[in-house]
């Protein structure tokens, strides 16, 4: 067999915590073969960042412990292990033979250096040439990444550029000097993803043309299975199972990469099941017909001279909700669908259009009125949960205070019954009564998710509007809480209206999509047939880019 | 970045209307006026032309009409030169702010330069080599300049300087060339004078400097912008210099806006203890004196000069910020 | 520290692959213990209090404490230097027993100079006691006391452990009496600043509009002038037949209506940055009213940064005060300040002579120094949660 380009053995990797070092990279073995894709998978916290930026020597503040990297070239072997992090020797390396690409493409460029700058810098570190013969690689470079125009592209800074095209200027620059081996740290993952279906593509093309070894660290099992010639798994700083795409998502040996195939598999758009069939039957009358609703941000700015620069966020948006049935809102971020449902419960003001709700007592209201919600109690039945566990939760308060506030507020309860409401819905979301005293710091992010679905009970709901409310968890926990989310509905006879970016999440718990672009509910439909047959070009982009769950059916890479 | 000058001109010539309204306000804060009191002088000394001499002078300033005639009045004579007549000194007030003009702003500037100069290189190492000894150093200095008033110093090193030579430094120039025209050794005679209140002003001025430009240089080593060139290979020192210190100065050019006021401040102190003969000791004496024609355009004066120094420091900012200078931010 | 390693995770339910629990805090503190925890292990801060405890101890029990009248003239003791202090004496028999005092003055005259000089007198022993009946006084205006914590017998005797003044007034008893006036003129001063602070950023937070934007440009003003002209300028206007205490009013006034703008600028930031808060959104759904938001969720967030803000805004008053009673234009003698002390030390010849004059200014220095250090400690802690930014 070959050599390979990089060979791994027994990395640790540690970091000083006082007097003593604890490791977070435990004994990780493998290697990269030239041309290659290694896929390296665990959720945060893993050891993957950490393990790949110990190749390249840019681990501070951590150390390697122990172990071995070896880098094999036609000029012979060089050990990274053995030398030292700002060593001449080692910084010829960087950047040269090993290229990175990073997560967040607006921090990872400097703000106040053109591209063009920061990617000649890295072509005249390596090389030996004029400003005038780097600044033409440096376009060259560019062009090779799909940017348009790149001899004006060149002198432009990073925040004149879209997400998609900082990233692509991000991959130009680290692949500038043409290395051998790409490590692509999470490229895509703040990003859309029909621009991160783009970006893959790019890379699996550049690959090709480079002939490089690719490291590619991500927690997205639908990302691996899309580009993955072999994968590694790491779990808690260890690695678990390393073995082709192939045997790993059909064979999987570790419990825990089981695990991970499961709850990325019960999402995927393409299964057949949904909710569909079951579609409750419609009532005479919808629980929410919104009609024509408009909304626009106006930003003044200026004292004397004023100006108003405006943002037109909802245009028109119709779409109803019936009872009992889970309506999903999908869209790219800045599509407006987080505008559209803070606009239904009156956190923002809308300029026109009308949300009909019809109350449990069957008298209609608008919502879009200032001031509907609390005016007529509706607060009590239209119940909403965030997206952020974290800033949900006042953390100044004890989980029972925070259950019981809108109990308070209501005022019906004497003091003791709203203690022991408080305990059921705790029991109810499935945490025990004893957590009550706690303050929210002491949770997880899917123990908030849950008190804050705790919250949304405790004054008998109807309608609950989550808005991305699982796109802040994990995998295996995201499933926990959408199950959840069902049995309240069986239990309470809820509705719900569900906003999230990811298709096959929303699929999985929704009767019915719409679709949000740039403002317009572009598509609204049954979930199977918007993700079967979406009539809009838009619809069927978004479900384009949707990545697979089987490294047989890859859906945005063209299997060779 | 047109409209972000055109903006901040604005700005200044609102905020500099504000301060003549302040001024004015103040000049006309003590009971009873100049001209009153000027009158008793008068007859005190016997001059019986006393009482048509205060008609007079009511009359020309419009002492007999309302605040805001009155202001404007005042206003008007400000643009066309006329600052006022001080009745203790027996001058025009732009006669006295002329004479000392030159030397007041020399000292200012001397005294932002050499804070300047102090200040980064101190900052830029302490965040580099955080908790080291010069760190150390650096936040102890720091500490001393946050802690110790302008005054306070002054007159420490005032009279350190006595206890060890025996000559009792203040004023900026010895006698024999107080009044000389410049030479070699007046600029000499100057320079022995001038460390005093630099050094003072300096050290008050530069810990907030430092203090602000380690804060913001130790967020910008964090950043992911720094481990992406630190993976194309550059040497620590220059990728240092060139990527987060760059980024660290923009806050820091901003910074000047708040700074300077607080410098200004301090520098106004330290000449009146060390007896400058800048324009700082005649506010203090104007304003003992109640001689309030002369405090109030002092006032706005050195107020104006500080906005100018802001104004400045904004179209620097403008100009190292390239989120400014293409429009992305006003 | 990441958030995800602070947390108890007990629900197993959401951890199939759950880590070993990191060791973990109970979950149960209140929003004060945390701050107080985090507080405390900021050792400067908390020597800082200390320190800053004892001086406003002083402050308060100045009428015990100070030994001397601190508006008594000695003709006899200008410029009297600091006594040497001695704990032990030798008694009778020849060995050493704890009796405090200190050595009495001997005069010497300089021939050539023409100057008189105090010395230390080593035979003269001046013992010190405990709560000896001495001068009369005035406890907090309220009642008359006699005997003070140390003090020397005899009306004949002097006591100046910090030197004298010009006029032979002891320097200590003024330093005492002086800590009353400046301490608590940075108190009053950003008690004022403080709710003026506020009241006006909360208006211009809560409010925003045009409400906002006209109060922003007031504080952009005042903060783009140099404050010291304008603070003597105000000062300096003030009537000169004004009582101490209504010169004393009128200078925090003065203070404050500069000093309010730092706080009123952390009061609309924090608003601003709480209106959009998550758990506010979710506040109002639940049916809060404004008070409640205000009151039961958005203050808590930021009384904390609000009591670390105006720590670090009082020193700007105690430096303003000095500043300005030193130039005259503050605070005007029979008052004592720590200002009005160091005036005396304004011209060089006296300073030459009596180097003790600077005695006020390292107490200034210290004062400031703890609390710049229990203002940064208090920032520190005064957000455990680290719920913003």
């Amino acid at each position: 067999m070959e050599q390979p380009v990089l060979h791994v053995s027994d990395l640790s990797v540690g970091f000083s915590v006082r007097s003593h070092v604890t490791d977070v990279v435990h004994g990780v073995s493998f290697d990269l073969h030239k041309g290659e894709t290694l896929c390296v998978v665990g959720e945060s916290g893993s050891g993957k960042s950490v393990t790949a930026r110990a190749l390249m020597r840019i681990c501070r503040p951590g150390r390697i412990t122990g172990g071995q990297i070896l880098l094999n070239g036609p000029e012979g072997t060089v050990d990274i292990t053995a030398l030292d992090d700002n060593d001449e020797a080692m910084r010829a390396i960087r950047g040269d033979r090993i290229g990175m690409v990073f997560q967040e493409p607006m921090s990872s460029l400097s703000p106040v250096h053109t591209i063009g700058a920061q990617i000649t810098e890295t072509i005249l570190l390596h090389r030996n040439m004029t400003d005038a013969a780097a600044r033409a690689e440096a376009i060259e470079s560019l062009r090779r990444v799909q940017i348009p125009d790149p001899e004006t592209a060149i002198d432009k800074y990073s925040f004149e550029f879209s997400g998609g095209m900082r990233q692509r200027a991000m991959i130009a620059m680290a692949l500038a000097c043409q290395p051998e081996i790409l490590i692509a740290d999470e490229p895509t993952t703040a990003l859309d993803v029909t621009t991160q279906a783009e970006i893959l593509r790019l890379l699996k093309r550049l690959q090709a043309e480079l002939g490089m070894a690719v490291i590619f660290i991500t927690h997205d099992m639908g990302v691996v299975a899309e580009i993955a010639d072999r994968v590694a798994v790491m779990y808690h700083g260890r690695l678990v199972e390393l073995g082709p795409a192939r045997q790993v998502f059909h064979d999987p040996q570790a419990a825990y990469t089981r695990h991970l195939i499961g709850a990325s598999s019960r999402f995927s758009i393409a299964r057949d099941h949904d909710r569909g069939g079951t579609l409750p039957p419609a009532a005479p009358k919808p629980l929410l017909e919104v009609r024509e609703l408009d909304l626009t941000f106006r930003k003044t700015t200026g004292f004397i001279r004023r100006r108003t620069k405006e943002f037109h966020a909802l245009k028109q948006v119709s779409f109803t909700l019936h009872e009992g049935e889970n309506l999903g809102i999908v869209g790219e971020s800045g599509s407006g669908k987080t505008t559209l449902v803070r606009a239904l419960v009156g956190l923002l003001n809308a300029d026109a259009g009308s949300a009909m709700y019809r109350s449990k007592d069957g008298r209609s209201f608008d919502l879009l009125e200032p001031g509907a919600l609390r005016g007529a109690g509706l607060n009590r039945e239209i119940r909403m949960v965030f997206q952020d566990p974290f800033s949900s939760l006042n953390p100044r308060m004890t989980v029972e205070q925070i259950i019981a506030e809108p109990l308070i507020l209501e005022g019906r309860l004497p003091r003791r019954e709203i203690r022991d409401k408080a305990a059921y819905l705790l029991n109810r979301v499935g945490l025990p009564q004893a957590m009550l005293t706690r303050y929210p710091h002491a949770f997880s992010g899917g123990q908030r998710q849950r008190i804050s679905i705790a919250r949304s009970l405790a004054v008998d709901p109807r309608l609950i509007i989550a808005d991305e409310a699982t796109s802040a968890l994990d995998g295996s926990i995201r499933s926990q809480i959408l199950d959840l989310l069902f049995d309240l509905q069986t239990e309470l006879g809820l509705s719900y209206i569900f906003v999230g970016h990811d298709l096959g999440v929303v699929r999985y718990f929704c009767d019915r999509i719409a679709v949000m672009h740039k403002g317009e509910l572009v598509e609204i439909d049954r979930a199977a047939r918007i993700c079967q047959q979406p009539t809009r070009d838009y619809t069927r982009n978004l479900i384009a880019a949707v990545p697979g769950t089987d490294p047989d059916h890859r859906r945005l890479i063209a299997a060779e | 970045m047109l409209q972000f000058i055109a903006n901040r001109i604005l700005t200044m010539i609102g905020m500099t209307l504000m301060l003549s309204f302040v001024c004015f306000f103040i000049i006309q804060l003590p009971p009873g006026d100049v001209i009153s009191a000027y009158a008793a002088e008068l007859a005190a000394a016997g001059d019986s032309s006393g009482g048509q001499m205060e008609e007079m002078l009511r009359e020309r300033y419009g002492l007999n009409q309302p605040f805001v005639v009155q202001y404007l009045k005042w206003l008007r004579n400000l643009l066309v030169g006329d600052l006022g007549y001080s009745f203790n000194l027996s001058k025009p007030v732009s006669e006295i702010i002329e004479s000392r003009i030159g030397i007041s702003l020399l000292v200012e500037m001397l005294a932002i330069t050499v804070l300047w100069a102090i200040a980064v290189p101190i900052g830029i190492y302490s965040a580099v080599r955080r908790y080291s000894v010069g760190d150390m150093f650096a936040t102890v200095f720091g500490f001393i300049g946050l802690a110790v008033p302008n005054f306070l110093l002054a007159l420490l090193i005032m009279y350190l300087v006595y206890v060890f030579t025996g000559t009792a430094v203040e004023g900026l120039f010895s006698a024999e060339y107080a009044n000389a025209r410049w030479s070699l050794g007046r600029i000499l005679d100057f320079l022995s004078h001038v460390w005093i209140p630099v050094v003072v002003i300096a050290t008050g001025g530069a810990a907030p400097i430092i203090r602000v430009l380690r804060a913001n240089l130790l967020d910008e080593l964090n950043k992911p912008y720094v481990v992406t060139a630190r993976a194309k290979g550059m040497k620590e020192s220059r990728l240092i210099m060139r990527y987060p210190v760059r980024v660290a100065m923009i806050p820091l050019v901003a910074t000047v806006g708040w700074v300077l006021p607080t410098i200004i401040s301090s520098s106004i102190v330290t000449a009146i203890v060390l007896n400058l003969p800048t324009l700082s000791p005649i506010l203090l004496r104007s304003l003992l004196s109640q001689d309030m024609h002369l405090a109030g355009a002092l006032i706005l004066f050195m107020g104006i000069l500080t906005l100018v120094g802001t104004l400045v420091s904004d179209l620097l900012l403008a100009w190292i910020d390239p989120r400014i200078r293409t429009g992305m931010a006003t | 520290m990441s958030r995800d390693q602070d947390m108890t995770r007990t629900d197993t339910a959401d951890f199939e692959f759950a880590p070993p629990a990191p060791v973990a805090v109970s979950g149960t503190e209140t929003q004060a213990q945390l701050i107080w925890r985090a507080f405390r292990r900021h050792k400067l801060a908390m020597v800082s209090l200390v320190v800053l405890g004892l001086l406003y101890f002083v402050a308060l029990f100045a009428e015990v404490l100070a030994p001397n009248d601190p508006h008594e003239v000695n003709a006899r003791y200008t410029y009297a230097p600091p006594q040497e202090f001695r704990l032990f004496d030798r008694d009778e028999d020849g060995g050493w027993a704890f009796r405090p005092h200190v050595l009495g003055y001997k005069v010497e005259v300089d021939q050539v100079a023409l100057r008189r000089s105090f010395v230390p007198d080593p035979d003269k022993k001046i013992y010190i006691h405990l709560f000896p009946r001495t001068h009369e006084t005035r406890m907090w205006g309220l009642f008359t006391i006699d005997r003070h914590l140390i003090g020397v017998d005899g009306r004949r005797e002097v006591l100046f452990l910090m030197g004298s003044d010009r006029l032979g007034r002891d320097l200590l008893s003024r330093l005492i009496y002086g800590a009353r006036i400046t301490l608590s003129i940075g108190l009053a001063g950003i008690v004022i600043s403080l709710l003026m602070g506020v009241i006006i950023g909360g208006v211009s937070g809560y409010y925003g509009g045009l409400v906002d934007n006209v109060i922003q440009r007031i504080i952009e003003f005042i903060r783009s002038i140099p404050p010291i002209p304008l603070w003597m300028g105000f000062a300096a206007a003030l009537p000169r037949d004004w009582s101490a205490l209504q010169n004393y009013f009128a200078i925090t006034l003065i203070l404050s209506l500069i000093g309010w703008t730092e706080l009123a600028r952390v009061v609309r930031s924090r608003f601003l940055s709480l209106k959009s808060e998550d758990y506010v959104s979710a506040a109002r759904l639940d049916g809060a009213g404004d008070f409640r938001i205000i009151w039961r969720h958005m203050l808590p967030a930021f009384t904390s940064h609000i009591i670390a803000t105006a720590t670090l805004a009082i020193p700007g008053m105690i430096l303003a005060e000095t500043a300005l009673s030193f130039l005259g234009l503050g605070l005007q003698s029979p008052v004592i300040s720590w200002g009005v002390l160091l005036q005396e030390a304004q011209n060089l010849r006296a300073l030459a002579d009596a180097p003790w004059l600077l005695f006020p200014g390292a107490f200034i220095v210290v004062t400031i120094l703890a609390m710049n250090f229990l203002g940064d400690g208090l920032r520190d802690a005064a957000d455990p949660y680290g719920d913003t930014q």
